[in-house]
């Protein structure tokens, strides 16, 4: 045994996807630590009391994306991971109607045909096709995306696999499928339906966390990706962290623990050390130095290609490459201790809507709008806003009768068009956030305790997300795939031996998946020709 | 756009209360219910074997009411019916019903379901599923106006041997003439009945159509005419029993509508379901006649057959081997024990050549006693004719028994 | 009745004309027929001021495949050239205008870097744009149901971009789906040049530079360098004159093309095309019958949904067809000034787009229906080549201007005319000072009225966005895409089919050797 500065293996970040990739590799027998700049885990999965006797799941907020292969392989259940499901959904209208989007089939049915029964007809071709094109894709969220350009056998095999799956499409599917990955969501719903207020409630998941507008060719896959998630088998299910989004990462901590992996906590990272083409270790902020020959980063591309290593030491195209990285900043989130239940306008507070996601814009041109206004760098003026309560689902979260609310708003620009962000700024992005609530909820302000109010700004500084992109880097398709985060290094390896990226910012991306972790433990351990332990995806027939 | 005073207001209620809900409900005694279509139905109100032969003994009465109903009137009506349905709707003349089913491009069955030539370019289509965004699609180019009437229509079955005598007795005179598929209406009260001689039984029977406002005052004059011929009210599980006997199939059981199934491949053509017999080639243009025409050229991928199954044990979900027991040739979609005609009954779906006429199969069956699973191959032998027809389902005048 | 032919094509667009002129010279008898008075469809040259001409629809040459122009002896049948490879000028408010000629980017103060950049750029692009003008050659694949040739296809596109090169293969897949303003910015620092580069991307189609596709609608703009252009061309006498070089060659081998016979209907019998109703009554009859109309027009107008899969009809009215450019016609006095610019460079092809940002606001406006309130504008003044087109010492300015909606919100009243008009007059008195008291008189020729003009539905100039979910295997529809429709004997060759818009003509002959091709295999 060397020194306690000497490791197997360092993973940086203790974000869900480096506490994945850190529990394989500790599984293996590695001796890993991972090394987080914060007093606390979890990066942007994280639960914190800011406000006494509340927890706020103050960054990610729901789960659905994160896969049961890990959470099962991983028994993160035995280490307290329990997610519930919730239902419903509601957008609220200027006129003081509402849409509402039940999860049981006949409710919704009923509530569409109140606005059109064509609409109501349709949207079960919707959800078919959606729900043809998740299939396509799931398979693929637990395997490493091939290299087209290579004609290795075992790229050719992956490449073919991907060949069957769009054969099993149909050409029909096959061009549904292009049309989804390339079409705007509104152009895409004008495909179904009639009804403004019905897009409107379906186009939010296709522009959440991402700079495109909804009349943006591409935001069609954005849906896609917030729909492949499921809770126990229903697919396209959302559900909460019980005790808020740190149980995610609490139990993966665990888990780890229970492999005798370790996790520093106020070790930023400054460097990654480099010698003669191999990681050494990394120098810590406070000027230590951590050994190891296996680097493994969670931090978004750009951070690690342009911040914790030095160029030198990189390839000049993958510098310039991370430099074009798409991390664009679009959201803010705010959140908020409430004294007791708000009242929505025309809405029953015992309703079951309630209990889901609920959204204040009513119309697509009213999103498109707010886009407009993200591109000439201003928050939105009338912000599109994806707000959920997940103490009416969730009692370990606020004292009894109290409640905690979870506000997700679109678009909120990384820069203003008067400079970076000031406090001010953001206490006024704040206000117009709440009146947007408030013009639906009477007695919302009232019941504000504590607020939260989180810009760009804030997220990058405190989470380490590059703009605040919550997905490290736009889900578009010159970033999907064998293209995340650039071609050529879409299989977790760096460009250093012994280096390797586990974030959000490779496939398959943002949404708290664990995906790209226990991916890039797979080609670690493959490299190590260790035994393999990673699981495959289920089969979804 | 849509504006609050035009919109409906908001029912916050799971299920709705179909418009015979008070009788029903109160006729319940085993309060066995599920939901068909958002819609509170009974699945069992008594024993399904005495359910059952209400059916094919006195006068079944089964709430229809859920069914997707759509009106269907303009001047283009009949031309638009004639590209939707694959066989030709110009021989469904005023006042009979058409039995038929509609298809995607590809020649693929998306429902099944009942016409009514109600009036001068008047027809109701009753389907399984809802299809109303594909009526939309069809009707481009015609001058044709869609209603989903479902929740304005109350219907219920009226079936088996002395449905003729109720309705007779309840006042419908000269209802003995009405012929099989045909419709006729009746005064009713301030409004009136539509009565069509149709059913999914089997049986001599008939369907009652009417005004929501009527329903009740119709299942109590209904049920009073009934007392002494024995009428009784059923649910879902016993009319499965009677429509499996007589050899129909059901969207969603025996076959996936084309536009709902997410895996390709997975839907049948009218050719594969049997249904020959409802396409028409003669007639013009209807959606998916390229594809049929195409597949009737090249040969299809499936047969549907019915079996006669050896032994009483159900062949539900069964998988169908070939003569030699090896090679698995197919499924069962539906199965049933026959009280009537004492026989054990199959649908299935099989990879052609397969299911010949006359072709002996073999039918795996498992089967739970006490806990104890056995497995038993039984001879399925491919049936030409469903086992049980009765000849007072074709009869005019209709029988009285 | 007469059924003197074997072949009847509906519309003497140039596609049209070079699918008569294919399936002529093959042996078959065909007739052409146009609604107008000339042959050409929106390659057509109209007086539209007395005394002053101006192509009304394209106005440029420029992806017309040489070859094709060889193999079609247009020289022999009159086509003649006043310019060509012309280059483009960004024009500045500022008088430091940026020039694009081939690879090479000129503006006094246009940095080593950029220009190294922008070669660079121009010749990787041009690679890529090989390999769809390659794929744009064929007919479509089918990826499922696929024959010998549809693999063989393939197979050829997937050597094509295999033989790119790792890293050139690589970045192809990247930025093949990427948007013009991402790629633009990352290639160059100069606004001048990002700018110019991502109004090619987006003209003619209904994007802003934001929207992913934009690069493939630039690749596909680029083909045109594959197809032998330096840049674009035009022809003496307007692209009318190109028009009739056509119509002669495909008369030389033995079509005939009829004038003023519209066409109103397809008859169809049996799932089988007949033969056509024209507008005055009388009835044509042949096996094959091809339009040379857009997709809804054909599929809609002259056959009916009524004979069509209702699953069809929805693909068909699906297709995205949103026409956003209009044109505007100046008759001049007198060559306007535009500071700033050599005057040997005047006759070039003339681009305003101030910046990324400006053509985004300029887009902007188009999505809730409404007019840019800084259009963007191509423009040309081809009087400095041919002064055939207006009186002596006179000129024209031809002008192609985004974004106006056709569907705009309360509809083209005069008004809204005559509004929009004095905001491309206001764009232009930025470049040109005092070009207003110039004119003499103007035409504004909005969406609807190219719709009306030359029976385009949605008066959208490519009969269908030039997007990836509606090119190759998707054009027109899916299943479809090889020139047949689902009607026996119906064929589509116009640029609603593959490879599309602008003036190609490859819809034409594709369509034309796929009909010789099942005829030999049949």
């Amino acid at each position: 045994m060397g020194s306690t500065n000497q490791y197997d293996a360092i993973v940086i970040g203790a974000g869900h996807n480096g506490l994945t990739t850190a529990a394989y590799l500790a599984k293996s027998g590695l001796r890993t630590v991972v090394l987080e700049r914060n007093p606390y885990i979890g990066g942007a999965t994280v639960s914190r009391e800011l406000h006494s006797g509340w927890t706020y799941s103050n960054c990610s907020y729901v789960c659905s994306l994160l896969r049961p292969e890990i959470t099962r392989d991983l028994e993160l259940p035995r280490h307290g991971l329990q997610v519930i499901p919730y239902g419903g959904g509601v957008t609220f209208t200027r006129d003081g109607d509402y849409f509402g989007n039940y999860s049981d089939h006949e409710q919704q049915y009923r509530e569409m045909c109140r606005h059109s029964k064509r609409d109501a007809n349709a949207y079960e071709r919707f959800s078919t096709d959606v729900m043809k094109q998740t299939r396509l894709i799931r398979p693929f969220l637990m395997r490493t995306p091939p290299d087209p350009t290579s004609l290795h056998p075992s790229q050719l095999r992956e490449l073919a696999r991907f060949g069957k799956a769009f054969a099993e499409l149909g050409e029909e599917g096959f061009a549904d499928a292009l049309r989804f990955w390339t079409a705007s969501i509104g152009d895409f719903l004008d495909g179904y339906f009639e009804t403004d207020v019905l897009k409107t409630h379906m186009a939010g998941s296709a522009i959440i966390g991402t700079a495109l507008g909804v009349y943006s060719p591409g935001t069609a896959y954005v849906l896609l990706h917030h729909y492949m998630g499921d809770v126990d088998g229903s697919i396209g299910a959302w559900g909460f962290a019980r005790g808020g989004m740190g149980a995610v990462s609490g139990a993966l901590q665990s888990a780890l623990f229970s492999f005798g992996g370790e996790v520093r906590v106020d070790a930023g990272v400054s460097r990654v050390i480099v010698k003669n083409g191999q990681t050494q270790g990394v120098a810590l902020e406070n000027g230590d130095e951590v050994h190891a020959p296996l680097v493994v980063s969670s931090l978004d591309p750009r951070r690690t290609f342009t911040k914790i290593m030095a160029a030198e030491d990189l390839p000049p195209k993958l510098v310039q490459a991370a430099r074009n990285f798409k991390i664009r900043g679009s959201s803010g989130k705010l959140n908020i201790a409430l004294d007791g239940l708000p009242h929505f306008t025309g809405l029953d507070q015992r309703s079951p809507l309630m209990k889901g996601d609920m959204h204040c814009i009513d119309s697509l041109e009213r999103m498109e709008r707010a886009y407009d206004d993200w591109k000439a760098k201003r928050w939105s003026r009338d912000p599109y806003i994806d707000m959920l309560i997940p103490t009416q689902v969730d009692p370990t979260m606020a004292p009894p009768g109290k409640h905690m609310m979870t506000v997700f708003v679109q678009y909120c620009p990384p820069e203003l068009s008067t400079g970076e962000w000031t406090d001010a700024d953001r206490d006024a992005f704040g206000k117009t956030v709440v009146d947007q609530i408030s013009r639906h909820s009477p007695d919302f302000k009232n019941l504000i305790l504590h607020m939260e109010v989180r810009t760009p700004r804030e997220i990058e500084n405190e989470v380490g997300l590059t703009e605040g992109n919550i997905f490290m880097g736009e889900l578009t398709f010159d970033q999907l795939l064998f293209n995340r985060p650039f071609p050529g290094y879409a299989q977790y390896r760096g460009p250093v031996k012994g280096m390797y990226l586990c974030g959000s910012g490779s496939h398959p991306g943002g949404g708290v998946m664990a995906a790209p972790g226990a991916n890039c433990a797979r080609e670690i351990l493959s490299d190590l020709r260790r035994p393999a332990l990673v699981p495959g995806s289920y089969s979804d027939d | 756009m849509n504006t609050l005073a035009t919109r409906p207001a908001h029912d916050p209620r799971a299920m709705l209360e179909t418009p015979f809900h008070p009788r029903i409900a109160a006729a319940n005694g085993l309060q066995s219910w599920y939901n068909w279509k958002g819609y509170v139905s009974a699945e069992r109100l008594d024993q399904i074997e005495f359910e059952y032969f209400a059916i094919r003994n006195a006068t079944a009465v089964f709430d229809i009411s859920p069914m997707t109903k759509y009106r269907i009137e303009g001047p283009d009506s009949e031309a638009f019916l004639n590209r939707l349905f694959t066989r030709d709707v110009r021989k469904i003349r005023e006042g009979r019903v058409g039995y038929g089913v509609w298809c995607d491009d590809a020649g693929q069955v998306q429902d099944d379901g009942t016409l009514f030539h109600t009036g001068p370019d008047l027809w109701r289509l009753c389907s399984q599923e809802r299809c109303l965004d594909w009526l939309h699609w069809s009707a481009l180019g015609y001058d044709v106006r869609i209603t989903d009437e479902t929740a304005s229509v109350a219907a219920l079955a009226v079936q088996g041997p002395t449905s003729c005598s109720t309705l007779r007795a309840m006042g419908l005179s000269g209802i003995e003439t009405l012929k099989p598929f045909e419709l006729r209406s009746f005064p009713f009260h301030d409004g009136e009945l539509m009565v069509s001689r149709t059913g999914f039984t089997g049986d001599l029977g008939y369907e009652i159509w009417t005004s929501t406002a009527l329903a009740l005052p119709l299942w109590d004059a209904l049920f009073a005419a009934g007392e002494h011929f024995l009428i009784k009210p059923i649910g879902s599980a016993a009319l499965n029993i009677a429509r499996i006997e007589a050899g129909f199939i059901m969207a969603g059981a025996d076959f996936v509508p084309a536009e709902q199934g997410v895996r390709h491949g997975r839907s049948r053509s009218p050719f594969e379901l049997g249904l020959d017999w409802l396409v028409d080639f003669d007639k013009g243009q209807f959606t998916g006649r390229r594809a049929l025409l195409a597949e009737r050229a090249s040969g299809s991928r499936y047969r549907f057959v019915k079996l006669d199954v050896e032994g009483n044990k159900p062949a539900t979900n069964s998988f169908i081997f070939g003569a030699g027991q090896r090679k698995v040739v197919g499924t069962v979609t539906s199965a049933v024990w026959c009280p009537t005609a004492k026989s054990n009954v199959a649908m299935a779906s099989l990879d052609m050549p397969y299911g010949r006429p006359g072709e002996e199969l073999w039918a795996e069956i498992y089967y739970m006693r006490e806990l104890k699973w056995t497995r038993v191959m039984a001879r399925a032998k491919v049936m030409e004719t469903p086992v049980f027809d009765p000849p007072r389902r074709r009869q005019t005048p209709a029988p009285r028994f | 009745m007469t059924d003197t032919h074997d072949v009847i094509i509906i519309g003497a667009g140039h596609n049209g004309l070079v699918c008569a002129a294919t399936l002529a010279k093959a042996g078959r008898r065909v007739v052409v027929l146009e609604r107008a008075d000339r042959p050409g469809g929106a390659a057509r040259t109209r007086t539209f001021a007395p005394g002053y001409s101006v192509s009304s629809g394209a106005h440029f040459l420029n992806q017309f495949p040489v070859s094709l122009i060889e193999e079609l002896q247009l020289a022999k049948h009159g086509l003649r050239f006043a310019a060509k490879g012309l280059a483009t000028v960004a024009l500045q408010a500022d008088g430091r205008h940026l020039r694009l000629d081939g690879a090479k980017a000129a503006a006094t103060d246009l940095g080593a870097v950029d220009q190294q950049a922008f070669a660079e750029f121009h010749a990787e692009i041009a690679s890529y744009a090989a390999v769809l003008a390659g794929a744009f050659g064929r007919r479509p694949p089918r990826l499922v149901d696929s024959d010998w040739r549809d693999r063989l296809g393939l197979l050829k596109l997937g050597w094509d971009i295999r033989t790119l090169g790792r890293d050139r293969m690589r970045e192809v897949l990247r930025i093949g789906l990427m948007n013009i303003h991402d790629l633009a910015s990352e290639r160059f620092e100069d606004a001048r040049l990002r700018s110019a580069v991502a109004f090619d991307a987006v003209l003619g189609t209904s994007m802003g530079p934001r929207a992913p596709n934009t690069v493939m609608s630039y690749l596909y703009r680029r083909t045109a360098d594959a197809f032998g252009h330096a840049g674009p061309s035009i022809p003496v006498g307007g692209m009318g004159a190109f028009a009739d070089a056509l119509a002669a060659a495909a008369t030389a081998r033995g079509a005939e093309i009829r004038l003023q016979a519209g066409v109103a209907s397809i008859v169809v019998h049996e799932g089988r095309a007949t033969g056509v109703v024209l507008d005055s009554g009388e009835v044509l009859n042949a096996s094959t019958v091809i339009s040379n109309a857009d997709p809804r027009t054909t599929l809609k107008g002259l056959v009916g949904y009524r004979e069509l899969d209702a699953g069809f009809v929805r693909r068909v009215e699906g297709i995205r067809m949103r026409g956003m450019a209009a044109k505007l016609h100046l008759a001049l006095d007198a060559l306007p000034s535009i500071p700033g610019l050599d005057a040997a460079n005047a006759g070039d092809r003339l681009v305003l787009c101030p910046s990324l940002e400006g053509l985004d606001e300029a887009m902007n406006p188009s999505k809730y229906r409404q007019f840019s309130a800084e259009p963007v504008i191509e423009l040309c003044i081809p009087t400095l080549h041919d002064p055939s087109l207006a009186p002596p010492g006179k000129h024209v300015i031809s002008a192609v201007v985004q974004y106006a909606p056709v569907d705009l919100e309360g509809g083209w009243t005069a008004a809204a005319r005559a509004e929009f008009e004095a905001r491309i007059m206001a764009r232009l008195e930025t470049v040109m000072p005092g070009i207003g008291s110039l004119v003499s008189s103007s035409e504004l020729c909005v969406a609807p009225d190219i719709q009306s003009e030359f029976g385009i539905h949605g008066g959208h100039w490519h009969h269908g966005e030039i997007s990836v979910d509606q090119l190759l295997m998707m054009r027109p529809v899916v299943l479809f895409s090889q020139y047949a429709m689902p009607i026996d004997g119906l064929w589509l060759c116009g640029a609603g089919a593959h490879p599309g818009g602008g003036v190609m003509g490859l819809a034409g002959r594709n369509c034309a050797q796929e009909i010789i091709r099942k005829r030999a295999s049949a």
